[in-house]
């Protein structure tokens, strides 16, 4: 009795207990399939050779269920199809999106209230206001809406009405929905090559030709933002002869033409800025943006760039940065405020948002490829597409968060609009915008290594290239470089918002601007020392550095039994730089130690690796893929029910049905059970060890500085390892992943644990608690709510690393994505497939953060 | 001042009502505003046919409590929300016709507000926050710097100008925001609940520098407190409010003396009439037959400061205004009564 008390008390539990019930029965109803599912592939390839039917009509299929077995439909969706849409852009259909437009248009922005048309006083019929309508503030006033209203009405004109034209008068054709792939690849080759033709002057043939106006325009970004890149690049690295090769740009003759014809000329053999400049430009920016301290972390992060020669790949990245980053923080801080103005807007932005921060990165590159090209400027793309998001999210937040009466502060001030935006929201927002800049700096540099696969040079190549001849030693330093650049860039840029001014000084000039002076005569000499060391190459002052490098090298090449070539001795001019792989290095040391452990720990690995594969991933993923899709719905929509009532389970049969309609199901299956296990064990370990730390005030310290730096290391380095130690397997991916995803649970647990309200602590030592029965009644169930929000995003860190992980070999939608990498049509796989891993993450973050927040309002805190 | 000169702030009928059926609500009633039917339709009403005038350099403080629509009536007149209907007019002009640019120049240069919760520029100093008015106007830096360093030292913060406002006080904030509303030598100055933030102690003494700036600046001001003690100790005339109405609008002795309501009386029943009151509401008119006290007393004073003097006199004490003119006469039996008397016996007297 005493049962059945408590699952009354408790309606949620038996509602979950259905939910399960009716799981296992599915589960076990899918009979002589059973043996074809947990085998990926061999279901389709079934349907495919015509030995079973991928589904069963009506009355066969209530055949099927009284024998207890699952009709094949509901085992594994099979392909739907449905009427294709149609597109036309002809003129009678642009004339109909107009109208359409105006309609939409007519009652809020043109007939609307006199807060809409500003310029009139009173009311008076529709000519009248036309006729006193102030153009310029209505359109300011409107925009937000007329672009909308036109987007909407361009959908509905060009695609919506074309298609029910041709399904009504026309000859209907269908398409299923695996073939959607195919659809959006041709639709881009449309955009890309036949929407709307212009003439488009082709400089390399010198001809006029005709080119879609989606590629001219994308193809005139691409071109500007290489431009750019290409800019900072030749100052910092390539001297003024590569500079004026940028003319062309400008000129009709060509930069090559003009430096020849200029040749003898002293300006003509500049060379680029040398290290000095830099170095010393960075300790003196330190010092007048903060002190000493920061002075010494950004100089010295630099000389390491240079004294571990990787002064030229560190640049390149550098330059790559400093385009990406300012632009993704500039578009971010635009979208936000608009979205801040107009809530439609908002609207229309936070799912894309969502789903933006979900796709794996992978998915950015194929679409950037087709759009934009290959190279750098395409990894500046995706890097800004992928970087933008959490900005416009953290200025959003911070504009939501000025408080009204500094808003009215700054209107009675007589603030203009602009001047209330720019001197009064933005600057009080700016603590969330800064984080935000942050967040940019650090996404950039996540983005180093992934966007090398589309052509970014730089440090991500080389680190990508050694990954490849897996040589852990240099692709450590190589990470660490990208890490150096982070920390300089991150605290630099904080430090100079936090800038103050001083307005009482009454120094001379010399005083004020001494650091600015300081810095110029540096400049110069710095020119003149790199001039001269020209001279200095082979001399006995710089053999001397050549050989200094080389012991060292090679004193750790013999200490770690690890062959390494010596520098050329005589070349280097080391007042200009140090150039590419010259320098120190302690790749030996790394790969030393790797190899010490391959061979000591290797049988103790293989036994685990063994009975780890066999024992547990491998019946694991046989559970995962041995459930029909039906029992999987069940369950994900069971539990969105009891969380979140109707809507949630609607919401999660929504993303569930997208993936299961296309036809990587089983592959989604087995990211999914990637995903699950490393969540487990990295929530398991994470919260545990954030438990432990959060007793003490430096362990908790010291973990935060370990989950800093693991967070700013660019995830392809945790593959490093795994790969040298446990081979090309699913363990290797998922102790990396493990590694990866177990940072939020960790810090999310701190937190948690930190924000217990310090009076309950008080009421529960009162009530006589000892340690141990505090936190397991006080501290956790008020950390709960937190705590999950971490494991939420857990899921997402472990998503990404699963689909990075393809890169060791996997089976999952990461293989298939970056296969779509490599592919011609690859546009429409990627995206789909980035679509399918962005649903997965959506699902589990909408289950926990509703739960999440539900919990949080019972408990009443936050 | 002359009752001719133009008043500085005028409403005339103001309503406020928020919701999307506003204008529905306030054709159909004609002007008398039903709290039913209002929230039948899913709108609040703030501010509920108000009408009054206040003039140059008069103190006009606002009382109600919370939600009471003091502070809308307040963003009404500086236009921080646009009222439903009636006409607003500072100096003569019409405030609601008035377009952005001149509802910003009026702002830039003849008002002045202060507010409950500081509202300070988090990234600004001290004195950038107070030049900050000037500098949206865009005056010279030095100058406008100077200006504000004046303002500094005028509300004592001298030697904290290049604080960060997170690293002042309640009090010392406030005092920033009170520079900053002054810096740009307003007209009209609003203050919106400025001491209620304040612990009580602060709030006495930033009440006493504020009667202080008033005496030597002499704005034209539109206070609003929830604080009925406030209202009476500062104001010149004082407004009191209820769900959007203005009950009562008078001195505050006449409102201590005479409430309109049963809803004012509530207020002025616990209020220490000799405290508030100032010699010139209980005196009598002159009587020359009478003998005379050598003791003056100011038509100024509070009761409660004069009262053992005056008590201690055998003769009426002569009452004189700020020209050392006998105005009236205060008998002991009105100290006495004020003192210890019951209410009925003021009330029937005055």
């Amino acid at each position: 009795m005493n049962i059945i008390n408590y699952f009354t008390k408790h309606p949620k539990l038996i509602q979950f207990s259905v939910v399960l019930i009716v799981f296992f029965i599915l589960v076990s109803m899918t009979g002589e399939y059973h043996d074809l599912i947990i085998e990926r592939d061999s279901f389709i390839k079934d349907v495919n050779n015509g030995s079973i039917e991928d589904s069963v009509g009506f009355l066969e299929s209530i055949r099927m269920i009284f024998s207890w077995k699952l009709p094949p439909q509901l085992v594994r969706l099979p392909e739907i199809s449905f009427w294709n849409p149609s597109v036309s852009t002809a003129p009678v259909y642009w004339f109909i999106s107009i109208i359409i437009t105006f309609i939409l248009l007519f009652k809020s922005a043109i007939l609307g209230n006199d807060k809409n048309i500003l310029a009139i006083k009173g009311k008076s019929d529709f000519y009248n206001r036309c006729k006193n309508l102030n153009i310029k503030k209505w359109f300011f006033y409107n925009w937000t809406k007329i672009f909308s209203k036109f987007l909407l009405g361009i959908i509905v004109g060009l695609i919506l009405i074309p298609t029910l034209y041709s399904w009504i008068f026309g000859e209907i054709t269908t398409s299923t929905f695996w073939e959607i792939p195919s659809l959006i690849h041709e639709f881009a080759q449309y955009l890309m090559f036949d929407f709307m033709l212009v003439e488009h002057y082709n400089p390399r043939t010198r001809e006029y030709d005709e080119w879609g106006i989606i590629r001219v325009i994308t193809r005139g970004i691409g071109d500007s933002i290489q431009f750019v890149i290409t800019l900072v690049r030749e100052i910092l690295m390539g001297g003024f002869k590569s500079i004026v090769s940028l003319a062309d740009v400008f000129s009709s003759q060509s930069g090559w033409d003009w430096i020849r014809d200029n040749k003898g000329s002293w300006y003509s053999n500049i060379p680029a800025l040398p290290w000095t400049v830099l170095t010393t430009g960075v300790f003196i920016l330190g010092y007048k943006l903060k002190g000493l301290g920061l002075s010494m972390l950004a100089g010295f992060g630099c000389i390491y760039l240079l004294l571990f020669g990787q002064w030229e790949p560190s640049m390149e990245t550098l330059s790559f940065i400093l385009v990406a980053a300012p632009i993704s923080g500039i578009i971010g801080v635009i979208f936000g405020v608009i979205a801040y103005k107009s809530k439609a807007f908002e609207n229309v932005l936070t799912p894309l948002l969502n789903i933006a921060q979900t796709m794996p990165h992978f998915s950015y590159l194929v679409p950037v490829i087709v759009f934009f090209g290959l190279g750098d400027h395409a990894g500046a793309i995706a890097t800004i597409i992928f970087a933008t998001p959490p900005m416009i999210r953290l200025t959003l937040l911070g504009l939501k968060r000025v408080p009204p009466e500094v808003i009215e502060a700054g209107m009675m001030s007589g603030c203009k609009k602009y001047q209330l935006l720019f001197k009064v929201l933005i600057p009080t927002a700016r603590h969330d915008i800064i984080i935000g800049v942050n967040q940019v700096i650090m996404q950039c540099l996540a983005m180093v290594v992934i966007a090398s696969l589309i052509g970014a040079k730089g440090l991500g190549s080389d680190l990508l290239a050694s990954l490849n001849q897996l040589r852990i030693g240099r692709a450590l330093e190589i990470g660490f470089c990208i890490v150096v650049i982070a920390v300089v860039l991150d605290r630099l840029s904080l430090a100079w918002a936090n800038k103050q001014k001083d307005y009482f000084n009454d120094a001379s000039f010399f005083k004020r601007h001494k650091t600015s002076i300081l810095f110029v005569i540096i400049f110069f000499f710095a020119c003149i020392l790199s001039w001269f060391g020209n001279n200095l190459v082979g001399t006995s002052a710089f053999n001397y550095i050549d050989q200094l490098i080389n012991v060292i090298r090679a004193g750790f090449s013999s200490t770690f039994n690890v062959t390494l070539a010596p520098i050329k001795t005589g070349v280097t001019n080391y007042f200009s730089l140090i150039p590419y792989n010259m320098g120190i290095t302690t790749e030996p040391f790394w790969q030393g130690g790797v190899n010490w452990m391959v061979e000591n720990w290797q049988i103790g690995i293989k036994t685990f690796n063994k009975f780890f594969l066999e024992n547990m991933l491998m019946p694991m993923k046989a559970t995962f893929l041995a459930m029909p899709v039906v029992a999987t719905f069940v369950l994900f929509m069971g539990v969105a029910y009891i969380v979140g009532g109707i809507r949630s389970a609607l919401v999660v049969g929504g993303f569930l049905s997208f993936i299961a309609l296309t036809e990587w199901w089983e592959r989604a299956l087995i990211t999914m059970y990637m995903t699950t296990f490393a969540v487990i064990v990295s929530v398991f370990l994470g919260v545990i060890v954030g438990a432990l730390c959060a007793q003490n005030k430096r362990a908790t310290k010291f973990i935060l500085l370990i989950c800093d730096t693991f967070q700013v290391l660019p995830s392809f380095i945790y593959l490093i390892p795994v790969i040298m130690l446990f081979g090309i397997n699913d363990t290797a991916v998922l102790i990396a992943v493990i590694i990866y995803a177990i940072i939020p649970p960790i810090r999310y647990t701190l937190e948690g644990l930190r924000s217990v309200p310090a009076s309950l602590i008080d009421a529960g030592n009162m009530a006589g608690a000892n340690k141990l029965q505090r936190i397991i009644n006080i501290d956790f169930p008020l950390a709960f709510p937190h705590i999950v929000l971490g494991v939420s995003q857990c899921v997402i860190f472990a998503l990404f690393m699963v689909i990075i992980g393809a890169f060791i070999g996997t089976d999952d939608l990461g293989q298939f994505i970056l296969k779509a990498l490599s592919d011609k049509k690859g546009i429409g796989n990627g995206l789909i497939l980035g679509l399918c891993v962005a649903f997965i993450g959506l699902t589990v973050d909408h289950l926990i953060s509703t739960w999440s927040k539900k919990r949080k309002q019972e408990l009443g805190i936050d | 001042m002359s009752t001719k000169e133009q008043p500085v702030i005028k409403c005339d009928s103001v309503y406020k009502i928020f919701g999307d059926n506003a204008n529905k609500i306030l054709q159909e009633s004609n002007g008398n505003i039903n709290a039913k039917k209002v929230q039948e339709m899913d709108c609040v009403v703030g501010v509920n046919n108000a009408s009054f005038e206040v003039n140059k350099g008069e103190m006009l403080v606002v009382m109600g409590l919370s939600g009471s629509g003091k502070s809308t009536l307040l963003r009404c007149i500086s236009r921080l929300t646009d009222a439903t209907a009636g006409n607003i007019y500072i100096d003569g002009v019409n405030l609601l016709t008035m377009n952005d640019k001149d509802l910003i120049e009026l702002r830039r240069n003849k008002m002045g507000m202060v507010f409950q919760s500081f509202a300070l520029l988090p990234h600004k100093t001290v004195l950038e926050n107070i030049a900050f008015p000037l500098q949206i106007k865009g005056s010279n830096l030095k100058k406008s710097m100077k200006r504000a360093m004046d303002m500094v030292e005028l509300v004592g913060l001298g030697g904290r100008e290049n604080y960060f406002p997170r690293e002042l006080s309640g009090g010392q904030q406030q005092r920033v925001g009170i520079a900053r509303s002054l810096a740009v030598e307003p007209d009209i100055w609003f203050l919106d609940e400025p001491f209620s933030a304040l612990d009580p102690l602060i709030r006495k003494e930033m009440q006493d520098e504020f009667l202080r700036l008033q005496s030597v600046l002499n704005k034209t001001i539109l206070f609003v407190t929830h604080d009925f003690d406030e209202a009476i100790r500062l104001a010149d005339r004082v407004a009191i409010m209820k769900d959007g109405v203005i009950e009562q609008l008078d001195t505050p002795a006449n409102i201590i003396l005479n409430p309109a309501t049963d809803y004012v009386r509530k207020f002025t029943e616990e209020v220490p009439r000799e405290k508030v009151l100032k010699i010139k509401s209980v005196m009598d008119p002159v009587d020359d037959k009478c003998k005379l006290s050598n003791l003056r007393v100011s038509e100024d004073a509070i009761i409660e400061t004069v009262a053992e003097a005056v008590l201690s006199e055998q003769y009426p004490v002569p009452v004189i205004n700020k020209n050392k003119k006998i105005v009236g006469l205060l008998y002991c039996s009105k100290i006495i009564n004020m003192l210890f008397g019951d209410k009925g016996l003021i009330k029937k007297k005055s």
